[in-house]
């Protein structure tokens, strides 16, 4: 046998060796901090797809159950919320994120693959038009203004403050606008335009609202749009616009998006929940922690909780869901 | 070799006077060049030496156990006690994958196009051609299909082995190659003296060339496999990017990786997020410098001089 | 003798001993060529998924307004299909790449090959082989959260510099391909023999007119395969436009101060969205996958043919 031969066995041995060590060290599953275990331990998968909106405070829900149940594994993906409801009415998902309410064509689509659900109003959130923070004229925008300027009609047209109010400074608008497959562009321009879609094409577009949040903060005459947790988060940097829709300026706040009075843009957050999927032990119990935590969950994430009608909605209908 | 393959120009000229003038024009054209390429030179590295150092700085304070001990976490107040270990489990789990998948095929068909391929026969032209050309296409291209038809249409879903597949397919190209630099290394001779003592083909490639071309195959398998650790773009298509606190349990199983968990954490508004992915980038990158000074050390050290 | 274990015994007609390493060869080689297989058949999969969902979006989509509308915006309530805004990107970001790629990685590889010590060299290429391996996600961080500010609050004029803008993605393109050009050049240059040197240094050239004047010219085939392997690196690079580059794509934008879609931009952040299967926005993908594709094929070839047509064969 020539030492070349041997050398190489002595490397693939070796290599082998190192990988299975490798794959043996793993499961150190160390979950943030104890927890009360008081059901029985769970095990299985939890499947959820849906809005980038929604996913953080689904993703804190998750977190905060794996306290009590580790061995349950939810992954949460961010297929958008027309995606997300694409794989949940193939029964592909156990539940679906939402940022806003399933359309006909989505519930014809979820009829013929066989699928119930159950819909579960988690959160509201308040979408929030951010300024500069040295922005000092554009304290309070009408909906008819901030259609002005975000209409298809105003591509190339409206560049600057000032065609939006005569009173308004001579700057440079430059807008930031959610990327066009996320629920809050079709929620906005379903609001602000009239139809979903409707927009005009020369803003700054990403799929990365941390970038909005960034482009608007470091432009003096930057206006962008995004969920409300994004702009608490940067809240040093941004000033929030009142917008008014008839019935005064209205600012975006935890106050105003739960009571609605914040509109149009105050929206409700989902959770689209598949019947058949109750019968397996872990989703339920996911699901039951969601709802009887909600509170504690909505502030882990900084989203803007239920109001006592719509908590007791959802309680309601949690109750509906788990005796069917 | 005659002097007018070399097309040189000295611009000697023949008197005396002129020929120190020209010597000494030379001489400072010469220096001015030598600087020009050191500043290239040392532009290029001190970029990336400064790039690459700013990134160690900002992920500086989270260098520490938690990064391998701990999940990630979405809960804005434990953001401190975040860590990658799904996608380092993830990883591992992934390449292991894909060493298993790519190697034993990259390894064959390169000895096939090497030792027992006619070259002259178009179809192998058309298969050496096809190689090259896999190894310049866009790795995006890998996802998209990954996501038509190992996903869906195989129906393995986003799953572990759909990205040790795609992976596989990705870095196939480069283990081909170098196994082929390898194999074409060893001399005729040693072959040639194989078959006089009556062994056959296989003999001959499995006793004499195989293990001789050992340290080259082993390089360009570790370097391939350290270009699959870092490559996000095709997993990115193939919907990687979900969150994910638990470790894989099988090949089925739903998954993440170091460069997904970092590309995560990058569009997260919390500052955390990205000293967190600035500490996951350098734990990256000593994964992928220490597989590629291992491959370049086992290529030093054990280069066959014949 | 021999070390097989053939023993030849007439009386019993037994050949399966001696026969049987023949039968190992010839499954051995039905193997081989099974394994190659599976290349060919990654391009055949490649075709099929990307050609099926393009078929279908050429079918619902004039070619010609694919090729000639200057907007590209599927996902608009006025959709608008023209794919010039995603190849101006693409084409801008690979040439700011390229300006600063190869005379920092040519300028490298000479100073390797013909200036440096061995012991230098000993050091440096490897190190330069470990940075061609750097990921990609790296240098999208990087660019994003360092380069972009860097620049705009440094450097006067760059006031107007997007935050996401294809300058700062096409030199963190550059910064990354720079390892990969000057490895390859300087492997191309090595390989050009001492004689050729020895011989120029006989005739009273200078070092600078022996590196330009007989090692480049010599290597060229080798220093254009690094390029043009650069180029397609470049083009079809993810992870830093989609991070640093921006997600504009309604007009073709020539200012390198504003951010646009590339193609492989514009892929990623369909793919990772929202888009049902089987519409025109969904297959839109597939449509620009398959430019894509086409693209590097060409260049591929072109290279092939390059490196053929000038490489030196050497005695």
């Amino acid at each position: 046998m020539n030492r070349n031969v041997l050398r190489a066995r002595y490397f693939a041995g070796a290599a082998l060796a190192v990988g299975l060590a490798l794959a043996g060290c793993g499961g150190n599953n160390t979950p943030a901090g104890g927890g009360d275990t008081q059901a029985a331990p769970l095990s299985g998968a939890v499947a959820i797809d849906g809005s980038s909106t929604v996913e953080p405070l689904t993703s804190a829900a998750a977190d905060l159950f794996k306290e009590t149940q580790a061995g349950v594994n939810v992954t949460v993906g961010t297929s958008g919320t027309g995606g997300g409801f694409e794989k949940f009415c193939k029964g592909e998902t156990d539940i679906s994120d939402a940022s806003r309410k399933i359309n006909d064509k989505e519930k014809t689509a979820c009829e013929t693959g066989n699928v119930k659900w159950t819909e579960l109003q988690v959160a509201n959130d308040a979408l929030t038009v951010a300024v500069h923070k040295d922005n000092t004229w554009a304290k309070c925008l009408t909906v008819a203004q901030l259609k002005k300027i975000w209409e298809p009609a105003a591509q190339g047209k409206i560049t600057n403050w000032n065609q939006v109010d005569p009173s308004f400074p001579n700057e440079p608008l430059k807008l930031f606008s959610p990327g066009t497959d996320s629920g809050t562009f079709d929620y906005f321009t379903a609001a602000i335009n009239g139809k979903e879609g409707d927009s005009r094409q020369d803003a700054t577009f990403s799929e990365n609202d941390n970038v909005l949040v960034q482009g608007v903060s470091s432009t003096k005459g930057g206006l962008g749009y995004f969920g409300f947790s994004y702009f608490e988060e940067n809240q040093s940097n941004l000033k929030a616009v009142e917008v008014d829709s008839g019935a005064g300026c209205v600012a975006p706040s935890l106050d105003s998006a739960q009571s609605g009075n914040y509109k149009p843009l105050a929206r409700p957050l989902f959770i689209y929940v598949k019947q058949a999927s109750m019968t397996k032990p872990q989703v339920k119990g996911f699901v039951e922690f969601y709802v009887t935590k909600i509170d504690e969950i909505v502030k882990e994430a900084a989203f803007v909780p239920l109001n006592a009608t719509q908590k007791s909605a959802l309680t309601a209908a949690w109750e509906t869901l788990k005796s069917s | 070799m005659t002097a007018q393959d070399v097309r040189l120009d000295t611009g000697t000229r023949v008197s005396d006077h002129g020929l120190a003038l020209t010597r000494r024009k030379v001489r400072v054209g010469d220096a001015v060049f030598k600087l020009a390429l050191q500043t290239c030179f040392l532009i290029g590295f001190a970029v990336l030496a400064a790039l690459l150092t700013w990134v160690i700085y900002k992920g500086w304070n989270r260098l520490d156990p938690r990064l391998w001990t701990n999940m990630p976490v979405r809960r804005i107040s434990q953001i401190d006690r975040a860590g990658v270990q799904s996608a380092i489990m993830g990883t591992v789990w992934v390449i292991s994958l894909t060493a298993v998948i790519c190697l034993p095929i990259g390894v064959l068909s390169a000895i096939y196009l090497e030792e027992y391929a006619d070259r002259n026969r178009w179809y192998n032209r058309i298969l050496e051609l096809n190689i090259q050309n896999l190894a310049g296409v866009p790795s995006i291209v890998f996802g998209i299909l990954g996501l038509g038809i190992v996903a869906r249409r195989f129906g393995l879903g986003f799953t572990v082995i759909t990205a040790a597949i795609i992976l596989s397919l990705l870095v196939l190209p480069v283990v081909i190659i170098a196994t082929r630099e390898a194999i074409r290394a060893v001399p005729q001779s040693i072959r040639q003296a194989s078959y006089a003592l009556g062994a056959t083909k296989w003999q001959t490639v499995s006793r004499q060339v195989l293990p001789s071309a050992v340290p080259g195959i082993a390089t360009g398998s570790i370097l391939a496999l350290s270009r699959a650790i870092g490559e996000a773009a095709p997993l990115v298509v193939l919907g990687a990017v979900t969150y994910i606190t638990f470790n894989p349990d099988g090949i089925k199983s739903s998954y993440t990786v170091l460069p997904i968990q970092i590309y995560q954490f990058i569009s997260l508004p919390q500052e955390g997020y990205k000293d967190l992915a600035a500490a996951a980038i350098v734990l990256l990158l000593g994964i992928v410098i220490l597989m590629n000074s291992v491959a370049i050390f086992l290529r030093n050290k054990f280069q066959k001089r014949w | 003798m021999t070390s097989s274990t053939t023993t030849v015994d007439p009386a019993a007609g037994n050949t399966l001993r001696r026969d049987r390493p023949r039968l190992v060869d010839a499954t051995v080689r039905v193997l081989l060529v099974a394994a190659s297989l599976v290349s060919v058949a990654t391009t055949v999969g490649i075709v099929v998924a990307l050609v099926e969902p393009a078929i279908e979006f050429f079918g619902e989509i004039n070619f010609t307004r694919f090729l000639t509308e200057k907007s590209w915006g599927p996902q608009f309530a006025t959709p608008s299909y023209g794919i010039v805004p995603l190849l101006v990107a693409t084409v801008e970001i690979t040439l700011i790449a390229l300006i600063i790629a190869i005379p920092l990685g040519l300028g490298s590889a000479i100073y390797l090959a013909e200036y440096a010590s061995n012991r230098t060299r000993k050091v440096l290429k490897p190190i330069l082989e470990l940075l061609a391996g750097v990921p990609t996600v790296v240098y999208g961080f990087i660019a994003l959260a360092a380069l972009s500010p860097l620049l705009r609050d440094n450097v006067p004029g760059f006031a107007g510099l997007e935050f996401q803008n294809m300058l700062v993605a096409g030199v963190a393109m550059g910064i990354m391909i720079v390892p990969t050009i000057a490895s390859i050049s300087e492997d191309a240059m090595a390989a050009v023999p001492h004689s050729l040197r020895e011989g120029a240094y006989a005739l009273a050239s200078s070092k600078m007119q022996v590196a330009t004047r007989v090692v480049v010219p010599a290597a060229v085939s080798g220093i254009v395969a690094a390029i043009v392997l650069g180029i397609s690196r470049a083009i079809g690079e993810t992870m830093i436009v989609t991070i640093a580059g921006g997600l504009s794509s309604d007009h073709p934008e020539f200012n390198p101060l504003h951010g646009a879609a590339t193609m492989t931009a514009y892929i990623a952040a369909i793919a990772q969205g929202d888009v049902p299967v089987g519409t025109v926005d969904y297959n839109s993908i597939f449509a620009v996958g398959v430019v894509l594709f086409a693209l590097t094929f060409v260049l591929n070839a072109f290279s092939i043919r390059l490196v053929r047509k000038f490489r030196e064969v050497y005695e």
